[in-house]
């Protein structure tokens, strides 16, 4: 006898899940940026490949997981949260894998270098962008709390206070990307134009990695919101 | 030996059935073999494929293993059957024909109405049978209903079924599932706001657990009570019953309650998933819904298969279609057994399947929907609304999904359920229909 049943047929995959295990992933993308930036300030251009070459499989798999996920969620599923909102989620969450590995991509393309005086700074701008994809991790990881409790009372402001931290360390990633202007744009002069430019872009791309963590954190508020 | 069925003439009811000839004795003993065995089948294949469904949520949540859910099943499948599913049974032996209907000298005698039943058991088992070999879901009690008021309206005559009745029933396919689904959205809304959503949700789970226990305790006690004793030889009054119920819910509630009060807080436990204790809670509690679940499955669903016999047993005895017959109470003894045996035979397997597929589950839910599923379907036992369970059991996690309790429910399944029924009825009828004039065919040339 065949056990087809509607109670089988009711319940579909539940997203979240996969949703946490695709930040996971991004987390691990991106944490690699730490040991990047590093060989990069060394100047281990073998190790930055090394690297790289981590970031950008990384990426792919965080890429599949996102493909996966969107293909188990049909529209007929009912969800306490919007669908739509879940795929922006998903989106956001994509978006930090991808900066990395262009990050990644162009320290090696260029063979980027940070002027000296810049270095301690630089790294410290790095590992706070990271905690900041660190603390949104965390906050997707609350995902299935938040189902348990029917998404209210206690547990959403649990979530909230943790989106405020999130919040904080992206200002700080923020204070750090200023500063870090200011230096390179005292240095412009003594520096070759074209390095001057790409090193901005850099700045710019690793504040994103802090930005994107932070709109995860924001599109999860929306959702507490509704 | 067919041939020499005595003639229907103008013979008083009363004296024409029992013979005095061998051969209605014959004749007699064999309905009833033929209604017996179609029956147990029946009743098998609701044990092995139907009681799964009205597990599955305890499995599928891991609050049970499959050997404790089939132990508690059979435990609870037979006392449902046993005490409390004489109502329905009524309702499918004579709730849906005019049973005036038929007597001699009438527009039918009263062995087509033994034709027509038997047809019925054998066009719902082929039915099911079919069904489940193709990975159909259909529901037991769609199929027999359709073929009892197939073989009567289409075999017999429209006047020969109580379109009154069978408008009710087919209401309340229409009201249990929506009943529970309103009944699991409040019992979990309440779950949420008594222990989820509190700062010590493991304790609250602990002090307000029981209340939840009393409740199912009471409501099947008090329908066991007032409708099942009797048969077996109680006859309780009304404040009685009401104090009894009382007492049993407050047992059963403390029970729990000191089940409960054992389950030690594992911190380590919640560091990963901070409600992983207070599941441990509804997980041990589910005991007792499942348990309710299974009483309320064995209540309404054994009438499924041992309606028809009954009503076939009735005349074979009587040799009339009395309205005022007593249900001989070996006949929900045959239907008990049945499913027990469907259980030990195929349950397990099928439970398994089933169980691993609805995981999503967690113990807080499935414990508010069983206990508004096995409400409804106690409540429509004690009404002798023939339901399907499992459409309630939908209904009910649906409610539980509307509460923002389930991370993803398909809600195709609703369409479905109304294709089924669209396909079921029909279907059983049509097969009702054929064996009928099949078995008229056999006994009376």
């Amino acid at each position: 006898m065949v056990a087809n049943s509607y109670l089988t047929n009711l319940f579909g995959r539940s997203p979240i899940r996969p949703l946490q295990e695709h930040m996971s992933k991004v987390f691990g993308c991106v944490s690699q940026l730490k040991p990047l930036l590093q060989a990069m300030v060394d100047n281990d251009q073998n190790e930055v490949r090394r690297i790289q070459r981590i970031i950008s499989q990384l990426e792919n798999d965080a890429d599949s997981m996102k493909k996966e996920l969107r293909h188990h969620l049909p529209k007929g599923l009912f969800m306490p949260i919007d669908r739509r909102d879940l795929l922006e989620l998903l989106l956001m969450q994509d978006n930090i894998a991808n900066q990395a590995k262009d990050i990644a991509g162009l320290v090696v393309g260029r063979k980027m270098t940070v002027p000296k005086s810049m270095h301690n700074l630089f790294l410290q701008y790095g590992e706070r962008s990271i905690d900041a994809v660190a603390k949104a991790l965390d906050v997707i990881n609350e995902l299935d709390e938040l189902l348990e409790t029917g998404f209210r009372g206690l547990e959403v402001e649990r979530v909230e206070d943790m989106i405020k931290e999130l919040n904080a360390i992206e200002s700080e990633t923020d204070k750090c990307q200023v500063e870090l202007r200011d230096m390179l744009f005292a240095m412009e002069d003594d520096l070759k134009p074209t390095d001057v430019m790409f090193t901005y872009r850099l700045l710019e791309w690793i504040g994103n990695v802090g930005d994107y963590a932070e709109k995860v954190g924001s599109r999860l508020q929306l959702l507490l919101a509704r | 030996m067919w041939a020499t069925t005595p003639k229907r003439s103008g013979v008083d009811c009363n004296y024409y059935w029992p013979g005095k000839g061998e051969t209605t004795v014959d004749q007699m003993t064999i309905y009833i073999i033929l209604a017996g065995v179609f029956g147990l089948f029946m009743a098998w294949g609701i044990g092995a494929n139907d009681v799964a469904n009205a597990m599955a949520t305890s499995v599928g949540s891991r609050a049970l293993t499959v050997k404790k859910a089939i132990i508690i099943a059979a435990i609870f499948e037979f006392a449902g059957a046993y005490l409390a599913g004489g109502h329905v049974t009524k309702t499918i032996r004579k709730g849906i024909i005019e049973s005036d209907v038929f007597c001699v000298g009438c527009q039918a005698s009263p062995d087509i109405l033994v034709y027509g039943m038997l047809a019925a058991l054998l066009a719902a088992a082929t039915w099911l049978l079919i069904a489940s070999r193709n990975g159909w879901p259909v529901s037991t009690t769609h199929t027999i209903v359709g073929a009892v008021v197939g073989f009567a309206a289409v075999g017999v005559g429209p006047d020969a079924v109580q379109w009154g009745k069978v408008g009710t029933i087919v209401m309340s396919w229409v009201v249990s599932p929506l009943f529970a689904g309103i009944l699991a959205y409040m019992i979990f809304s309440s779950v949420q706001k008594l222990i989820l959503n509190t700062e010590h949700p493991f304790e609250n789970a602990k002090r307000y657990g029981p209340l939840y226990l009393f409740a199912v305790g009471f409501l099947i006690a008090m329908v066991t009570i007032k409708k099942g004793l009797k048969h077996v030889g109680l006859d309780i009054g009304d404040g009685q019953a009401f104090l009894m119920a009382l007492g049993l819910g407050a047992g059963i509630a403390i029970i729990g309650g000191l089940m409960i009060r054992r389950i030690k807080m594992d911190p380590r436990a919640d560091r990963k998933f901070h409600y992983t204790n207070v599941e441990k809670v509804f997980g041990l509690m589910m005991i007792f819904t499942a348990s309710a679940m299974a009483f309320a499955h064995g209540s309404n669903d054994v009438a499924n298969a041992v309606g028809p016999v009954a009503a076939v047993v009735s005349v074979a005895t009587t040799g009339t279609v009395l309205q005022q017959s007593v249900l001989p109470s070996w006949v929900l003894l045959l239907g008990g057994i049945g499913i027990v045996a469907g259980l030990a035979t195929f349950g397990y397997r099928v439970m398994r399947t089933v169980g691993h597929k609805i995981t999503e589950l967690t113990p807080s839910r499935g414990f508010a929907a069983e206990i508004a599923a096995a409400g409804t379907v106690v409540m429509a036992s004690y009404t002798g609304m023939p339901i399907s369970t499992t459409h309630t059991l939908v209904g009910a996690v649906l409610g539980v999904g509307f509460a923002r309790g389930i991370a993803a429910l398909n809600l195709r399944v609703v369409g479905s359920i109304f294709m089924s029924w669209v396909v079921t009825l029909p279907a059983g009828a049509g097969l009702s229909i054929m064996f009928f004039y099949m078995f008229k065919g056999i006994f009376l040339t």
